[in-house]
């Protein structure tokens, strides 16, 4: 089902949102630089954004979150625990949403993780079309998360004097009925979504030249690439990229005991594989000790791995983990030089297997 | 901000209690550990994650044998902040225990075939799971070859049953040491000096080798000269591990996580999975 919001009453509409639960929407923080911050008027959004700083798993998967509370008086007598936030996150991109999905894969595969789709239920999402590319980064179109394709509650799609929303779920449903803000969406409408989007096709296009299919096999050929040798003289092993990916989502479990010495808290932190203890053991025997090794893991972790196990990439070409590299390695970069590289070695499209 | 208890969160740790502690060298310490509540019905070469609240949880192997239901073993060396506090366990102290988790040896389809068993070092601990399971069944095993290894004899873990296996007429045992003492009476080499000198078929045989990442590449060399098939070598692989349930990503070997997949793998399996080894 399709509504429609005028432009006009978008302040108000989002108003009565951050009346019902907590509302949280991409605002400008400094020079182009965005973030999902608490928002109640629509004048502190922007609707139009680079991907914000960090991705809105810090929603789902927060960067400290307590597993266990433990009473040191009581032994092991401990109590599992979510701590949990009803939410509604307004303006996820779809290569956020893309990147929800990815993660809602991971935690609620066996063993499930219970923190992560309770906090998950609670989250209401509202998602927000690109109908441009964002910026010289991105590379939605390669990994296929330029268009909605589910993951949300509502979808809002900019045509200009108005939005036309899709309305996913019967969350979306109720939230139109109680805002109240909405008009139905007739045939015109539609077709002019239709045409953004035959549009759409037109302005995106493959931002790296290989198709998405092919990938798996360049990746399966490049292993002992060169390329990850260039990467260890320049990545700094900050992990910047990984904190700020909207897959990624490896973490550290550690105790902490409160200051009164009673009591304390286990709890789980983003930990990132390009930190050099990451793959550490007992011994100092290291499994992934240079930082090509590490650069390769992740890499191999959003365009090979997952892809045999979840049927799908764990990138979603929003370009934040080369945005925020401060040693300038650049997604789009390191997989056009794997494909050069390949077809070097082998020739010309000799990354697909024939 | 909301907060809910949840009795299903696989975070959630079972109570237990130290039955047994053993200071066995200067580095590792024995403990006999029952669950407050149920057994913990756990497979050879599985693993738990032992938990010292405040300090922090650490993945343990389990070294008894699962037809003993009412506890079990593990063998703890000293290397970290929770292991070295662990040292300091005695009788009666509590700890949390988390799973089991992993896949152990694969006992149904050893069973019926010769064994060798390879021990390096503290690979031993993993392995005594194994070896006790097959002594407690033995009549379903074929021939049983126990061979082991360490760097020099004060640091041999659980020497008495390492005797009684050397007396038995049902095992045969070899041991060595890198570096021998002044007392040392038996072999002195490398663990693979061992190989060439047992009588194996390999068409029947299992190996199982636990040891530390450089013992593989040797073991695996002369098993593989012996004409052991590549899947019939069992190995079991240490990682880094913080959840236990393949999420964390710490003990992940490329799309592999051992926490789950592993720890025991066959050769076949990750003989071309780099930084397995």
């Amino acid at each position: 089902m399709y509504v429609i919001l005028r432009k006009e009453r978008f302040n108000d509409f989002i108003s009565r949102l951050s009346e019902m639960q907590r509302l949280f929407a991409p605002v400008l923080k400094g020079y182009n630089n965005f973030a999902f911050e608490e928002v109640t008027s629509g004048k502190e959004i922007a609707t139009k954004y680079i991907p914000t700083i960090l991705p809105p798993k810090k929603f789902f998967i927060p960067q400290h979150e307590t597993l266990l509370e433990f009473n040191l008086a009581q032994g092991m007598d401990v109590e599992a625990i979510v701590e949990f936030e009803p939410v509604t996150l307004f303006g996820v991109h779809t290569c956020d949403l893309a990147g929800i999905q990815c993660l809602n894969m991971v935690f609620s595969e066996r063993p499930k993780d219970y923190n992560y789709l309770t906090r998950r239920s609670k989250i209401i999402l509202v998602g927000l079309e690109c109908n441009e590319y964002c910026d010289e980064y991105a590379s939605c179109n390669l990994v296929n998360a330029n268009f909605p394709k589910g993951g949300y509650d509502l979808f809002f799609t900019d045509l200009g004097d108005h939005f036309i929303i899709h309305v996913n779920t019967r969350t979306g449903d109720e939230i139109i009925k109680e805002t109240g803000s909405f008009e139905k969406a007739d045939t015109s409408h539609i077709n002019e979504l239709e045409k953004l989007r035959k549009k759409k096709r037109k302005v995106f296009g493959n931002e790296v030249p290989i198709e998405g299919k092919h990938i798996p096999e360049l990746f399966d050929k490049s292993f002992n690439a060169d390329v990850w040798r260039d990467l260890e003289e320049r990545c700094l092993a900050c992990g910047n990229c990984t904190n700020v990916c909207p897959t990624c989502y490896c973490f550290d479990i550690r105790d902490e005991i409160d200051l009164n010495l009673k009591g304390g808290t286990r709890y789980r932190l983003w930990y990132s594989c390009q930190l050099e203890s990451f793959a550490k053991i007992a011994g100092d025997i290291n499994f992934r000790k240079g930082r090509s090794a590490r650069q390769r893991h992740r890499y191999y972790r959003k365009f090979r791995y997952p892809v045999d196990k979840f049927l799908r990439f764990f990138c979603t070409g929003c370009g934040r983990c080369t945005r925020t590299c401060m040693a300038g390695i650049s997604l789009k970069e390191t997989l056009g030089e794997l494909i050069k590289e390949s077809e070097g070695k082998h020739g010309k499209g000799s990354y697909k297997r024939f | 901000m909301g907060r809910v208890v949840i009795k299903d969160s696989n975070y959630r740790v079972k109570k237990a209690r130290i039955l047994r502690a053993k200071k066995m060298t200067e580095n590792e310490k024995f403990f006999e550990i029952a669950l407050t509540e149920g057994s913990l019905d756990h497979e050879p070469g599985q693993f738990v994650m032992v938990s010292l609240m405040g300090v922090g949880e650490v993945p343990i192997s389990v070294c008894s044998s699962p037809a003993r239901r009412d506890s079990f073993d593990i063998c703890v060396r000293a290397v970290g902040k929770v292991t070295k506090c662990m040292h300091t366990l005695e009788v009666g102290d509590e700890v949390g225990i988390r799973g089991p988790y992993g896949k152990g040896f694969p006992i149904r389809i050893l069973e019926g075939n010769d064994l060798l068993i390879i021990a390096g070092g503290l690979g031993l601990v993993p392995l005594r799971s194994l070896i006790h399971y097959v002594l407690d069944s033995r009549r379903d095993f074929g021939m049983v070859q126990i061979l082991f290894g360490c760097k020099e004899p004060k640091d041999i873990l659980f020497s008495d049953e390492l005797e009684q296996w050397s007396e038995r007429i049902d095992l045969n045992y070899a041991c060595t040491v890198d570096r021998a003492d002044p007392d040392w009476k038996g072999n002195v080499g490398l663990i693979t000096t061992l190989i060439p000198g047992i009588d194996i078929e390999p068409s029947r045989t299992f190996a199982a080798a636990v040891g530390p990442p450089v013992m593989y590449k040797f073991v695996i060399k002369e098993l593989l000269a012996r004409g052991l098939p590549e899947r019939q070598i069992l190995l079991s692989f240490e990682r880094h591990m913080k959840c236990g349930i393949g999420k964390c990503g710490r003990c992940q070997i490329q799309d592999i996580y051992c926490c789950q997949d592993g720890p025991v793998f066959n050769y076949e399996q990750i003989k071309d999975v780099s930084e397995s080894l």
